[in-house]
């Protein structure tokens, strides 16, 4: 018996989403101008309410982790942390660019790339792929099974994740010689780019799984609590991929 | 018997990871603090990024701390109290996405509070006589204001500064004569061994508004002697070209002791300086607060912030004070740093006046005081 509350703030949209038993109980996602500061618990809230379930029935906080807007995935981290606190549960941490891969879970002999707008001329990327393992016989009982979610699919990584210039991780691509499905915030504004620069065969993911959707976050979430790994809440941090502008600087100054 | 109010309250508005467990706004059962002041120093200033990146690695365990020590659970506690403002927005943001998530998940209320109203409330554990109305003087590193104190909940500022909050001051200062940061302690200690009538740095006042403060003019002073001195090229003795080029490279960094002299040919130390700019600080922080009581009829002054633990302010207001027959009042130093008891005290205030705050509150950097 498991219940995840996944928390996705790491861009621009806020995304909460139930994961209990393997099923997808909710997802609410907004993609407003409104800060997530003022939208996230109240999300939260609501999604609980509408499930009628207890803060005290979570069995585990799933969060998007980074990397994204440094202030965004702190809204998120700071509120999985108290929640974990004052719930006395674990973490799980969720790569926000593996939870964008997911959503492409099931495109079979491709690679999924997604890529996010990290300012300063670069993207935060790495490139995921999913090798089936079964059809449908996973989708069984989950009451008592350790199997997660959607196990028909392994996820696979085969680029880390990343803060690097776009054209950089095209040649990257490039060596791997599959078609590529790209999301991610950075998609508007990089398509050209990608349209003159990359020689392999791509596409766009559609619209709606373009951006980050805590759903995504939740199934990849349930997985770690359900072998383990989720973490205390106390030593949770969010991952930034890129130091603060003034250790640069500083890092720049001595050298 | 009256009912035990006991605020679980949470600071984080600056370079202070902070959390209190207060008992009915005047006894402080835990006070814990991570202080991150060594990791800016290499920076001569608060970083915001650096400062919310660390409240979000330590908040948890400066909390759990917090109830530790205060030998309470989360269950005993009545309420979440949270600075929400003013302050910088990215580490406030933390302590409020925190606090909302804990007041959620335990079912308690959530208040939230002005980070001056919890400087001035700091005043409230150890002077448990004092109650409004008094007049405050709140100075700190972003702050510089004279506050009517009408009410726990009712707030007026009549004096304000029109450009450098003191503290800030204290920190230019600080890094020009290269005592480095945080300003405040450093200028403070040096100065007991400097002559604080050897240099007549210029005292503000402002057309039309006799409560105001400036000190953009007085921290100019300071950095045209010191050019000054420079220019006689005097800049010897002690002032060595390594030093010199230590200054260019690192600014930040402390490089002299209140022994070196600025000006060899009239004898004038780093103490000196340091002693007389000082000096002109606490005269305008001084003179104001006493004619802003006068006027308006205050016999109680209270002082808040971190600028309150400066040893040569508390000596000068104390005199005016005694001189002028008023009570004076002033936490001591920990709770003059930003720390999580003040706003405990203040949220308790605010809780049994009943305010209540949302899911939604927002982090409001520049919240102004007496705002709801």
């Amino acid at each position: 018996m498991s219940n995840i509350l996944a928390i996705e703030s790491s861009g621009l949209t806020a995304s909460v989403a139930v994961m209990s038993n393997g099923r997808l109980a909710a997802e609410y996602t907004v993609n407003n101008k409104k800060t997530h500061s003022q939208t996230l618990l109240p999300m939260i809230n609501e999604v609980m309410k509408a499930l009628e379930l207890e803060p005290g029935e979570l069995n585990c906080i799933a969060i998007s982790c980074g990397p994204g807007s440094f202030t965004g995935l702190r809204i998120g981290s700071a509120t999985a942390k108290g929640l974990g606190l004052a719930l006395d549960k674990p973490i799980a941490e969720v790569s926000t660019l593996k939870g964008l891969a997911y959503n492409l879970c099931g495109n079979e002999g491709c690679v999924i790339c997604p890529i996010m707008d990290a300012r300063r001329q670069e993207v935060y990327t790495g490139a995921y792929e999913f090798v089936r393992t079964g059809i449908g016989e996973n989708y069984e009982i989950r009451e008592n099974s350790k199997k997660d979610s959607v196990s028909d699919f392994e996820m696979k990584t085969l680029i880390t994740e990343r803060a690097v210039p776009l054209t950089e991780m095209l040649s990257e691509l490039e060596k791997l010689g599959k078609k590529v499905i790209f999301n991610g915030d950075a998609v508007p504004v990089y398509k050209d780019i990608i349209a003159e620069k990359f020689s392999l065969e791509y596409s766009f993911a559609p619209e709606t799984l373009l951006l980050q959707r805590a759903a995504s976050i939740a199934a990849l979430g349930e997985k770690i609590f359900l072998n383990g790994e989720a973490k205390d809440a106390d030593v949770h941090t969010p991952v930034y991929l890129r130091k603060s502008q003034a250790e640069r600087e500083l890092e720049e100054g001595r050298t | 018997m009256e009912k035990e109010v006991l605020i679980l309250a949470i600071e984080s508005s600056c370079d202070e990871t902070a959390a209190a467990v207060v008992k009915n706004g005047r006894e402080v059962l835990s006070n814990t603090i991570y202080s991150q002041i060594d990791l800016h120093t290499l920076y001569g200033g608060v970083v915001p990024e650096i400062a919310s990146r660390k409240h979000i690695e330590k908040i948890n365990q400066v909390i759990k701390t917090s109830l530790k020590e205060a030998g309470v659970t989360l269950d005993d506690i009545d309420a979440i109290g949270v600075t929400y403002g003013p302050g910088l927005v990215g580490a406030l943001l933390v302590g409020v996405a925190e606090a909302k998530a804990i007041a959620y998940a335990s079912g308690k209320p959530l208040v939230g509070v002005h980070h001056i109203e919890g400087h001035i409330a700091a005043n409230y554990v150890e002077h448990k006589d004092l109650e409004p109305p008094y007049l405050c003087l709140v100075v700190s590193g972003g702050h510089t204001h004279l506050v009517k104190v009408n009410s726990y909940a009712e707030y007026e500022i009549i004096g304000r500064t029109h450009d450098d909050a003191a503290g800030e001051a204290f920190d230019k200062v600080a890094r020009a004569i290269g005592l480095g940061y945080p300003g405040g302690p450093k200028v403070d200690k040096v100065s007991k061994t400097g002559r604080k009538d050897i240099l007549a740095f210029p005292r503000a006042n402002i057309e039309g508004c006799p409560y105001d403060f400036s000190f953009s003019g007085l921290k100019s002073a300071v950095l045209n002697y010191l050019n000054s001195c420079k220019m006689k090229q005097t800049v010897g003795n002690n002032l060595n070209t390594d030093n010199e080029r230590q200054i260019k490279h690192s600014v930040y960094e402390t490089v002299f002791s209140g022994d070196d002299l600025i000006d060899p040919e009239q004898g004038v130390t780093v103490a000196d300086v340091a002693a007389s700019f000082q000096a002109a600080v606490v005269d305008a922080l001084v003179s104001k607060t006493m004619a802003a009581a006068k006027d308006l009829g205050y016999t109680k002054i209270a002082m808040a912030g971190g600028v309150a633990s400066n040893s040569a302010l508390r000596a000068g207001m104390k005199e005016a004070c005694e001189k002028a027959g008023y009570s004076l009042y002033y936490p001591s130093p920990i709770l003059c740093t930003d720390n999580a008891a003040m706003i405990g005290c203040a949220a308790y205030y605010e809780y049994i006046a009943g305010t209540r705050h949302g899911f939604d509150l927002n982090a409001v950097p520049n919240l102004k005081l007496g705002e709801r």
